[in-house]
């Protein structure tokens, strides 16, 4: 069964500092951002640093995202090249308006893997949607490669475009449902959008309630002290972890005794059930966070 | 590669390390860093191993460094070089 993705912590891709010690905070997975997070002129030294920062033996053993710059950018494909070559695991591609746009990062992607000896097919690709046409595209990009391995939302851009700005969520909350149902129906992960203040916890856990309860994998974090809230309230109720520890009992039963129906209490587990409750044992036993 | 013009390279904050670069008749490396003592030797093998990869044999190469890891020091060498080359494209088989 997969890991869980609950916390994605963004690190400019130009900090020396952060870059060298991000694991410390064990989120799920770690973004090096060349895009947004890194100025102009430092592009090429940022570039550089990601490149070898994926060089350490501890990143090797950590899912390692990359954010590069837009492919149309002068920067976009030499980040891709720094990125593949270095061993990301994923490729966030920023402004993701098309599946056209999916299809030239697997082209380049899968030429610079042959180029460099990398395994073909070994880069995963992430879409970051920023934008109505996106949105309205969001099942096609989704869908775009079988290289897709998970669809954000990036709020900041997004709701610039719709003329709208941030508030208590309802602005997000078509966005959020479609790029969340994109992501289930390609059968990928869903990540929301970064909460900028981080001082307002209250209004964090407010957002973490929210998309849990519409269903995202995790959320975009630009502050470390994050993540322990976001895991915690990731975290199963006792509830949840003796129903489905139970759960989970009866389908092992019945598959030593080789039935092909689940049975509790009585009644049927269907398989959906079996896997819901597999998920939430393992993120009931995922390590918490350190601050 | 040849060095052309002074270029740096990276921060004097905590981890990072800043690299000069400047044309020069022959090739040599100056190294102050807080860890000096204990990492200095280290430092320099990762900077003349580096130099080595980029094939840079002239040239003067200043460092100041706050502590940095050997991949920051890597990068920060690359950088300050490839600024001091001119050069826009990048071979990526020299790093």
């Amino acid at each position: 069964m997969k890991k869980p993705r609950r916390s994605m912590l963004f690190i400019p891709g130009s900090n020396a500092a952060m870059l060298s010690t991000a694991f410390v905070y064990r989120p799920d997975s770690i973004l090096f951002d060349l895009e947004d997070a890194v100025a102009l002129r430092e592009k090429d030294s940022a570039r550089l640093l990601v490149f070898h920062a994926l060089q350490l033996p501890v990143y090797k053993e950590m899912e390692i995202v990359v954010r590069i710059n837009p492919l149309d950018s002068p920067f976009g494909l030499k980040d891709l090249e720094a990125a593949v070559r270095g061993g990301a695991a994923i490729i966030r591609l920023p402004k993701t308006e098309r599946a056209s746009d999916m299809l030239d990062l697997e082209r380049e992607v899968g030429r610079i893997e042959r180029e460099c000896g990398r395994e073909p097919g070994s880069t995963r690709l992430m879409a970051a949607i920023e934008s109505a046409s996106g949105i309205v595209n969001a099942l096609a990009i989704a869908t775009a490669s079988p290289r897709m391995d998970s669809i954000a939302l990036a709020g900041f851009d997004y709701v610039v475009d719709m003329q709208t700005q941030r508030g208590d969520g309802i602005e997000l909350f078509y966005a959020r449902c479609a790029v969340l149902h994109a992501a289930r129906a390609a059968r990928i992960d869903a990540f929301d959008v970064v909460f900028s203040d981080v001082n307002d916890d209250e209004g964090f856990l407010k957002e973490v309630q929210l998309i849990k309860r519409l269903g995202f994998n995790g959320k975009s974090l630009i502050n470390p002290r994050q993540i322990e809230l976001l895991h915690t309230a990731f975290e199963p109720t006792e509830e949840e972890v003796l129903k489905a520890e139970r759960i989970v009992e009866a389908a092992e039963k019945a598959e030593r005794e080789g039935l092909g129906v689940v049975s509790l209490n009585g009644r049927m587990v269907d398989a959906p059930v079996v896997r819901n409750a597999r998920r939430i044992l393992q993120l009931a036993g995922s390590p918490p966070a350190r601050t | 590669m040849e060095i052309k013009k002074e270029a740096m390279c990276g921060t004097l904050e905590s981890n990072d390390l800043l690299v000069k670069v400047a044309p020069r008749a022959g090739l040599e490396i100056v190294i102050s860093s807080e860890v000096l003592r204990q990492f200095g030797a280290r430092i320099r093998e990762v900077v003349e191993e580096t130099l080595k990869h980029m094939d840079v044999s002239q040239g003067q190469v200043v460092i100041e460094d706050k502590g940095a890891l050997d991949c920051a020091i890597r990068a920060r060498v690359q950088g300050a070089v490839l600024r001091g080359c001119e050069c826009e494209e990048l071979d990526w088989r020299i790093l």
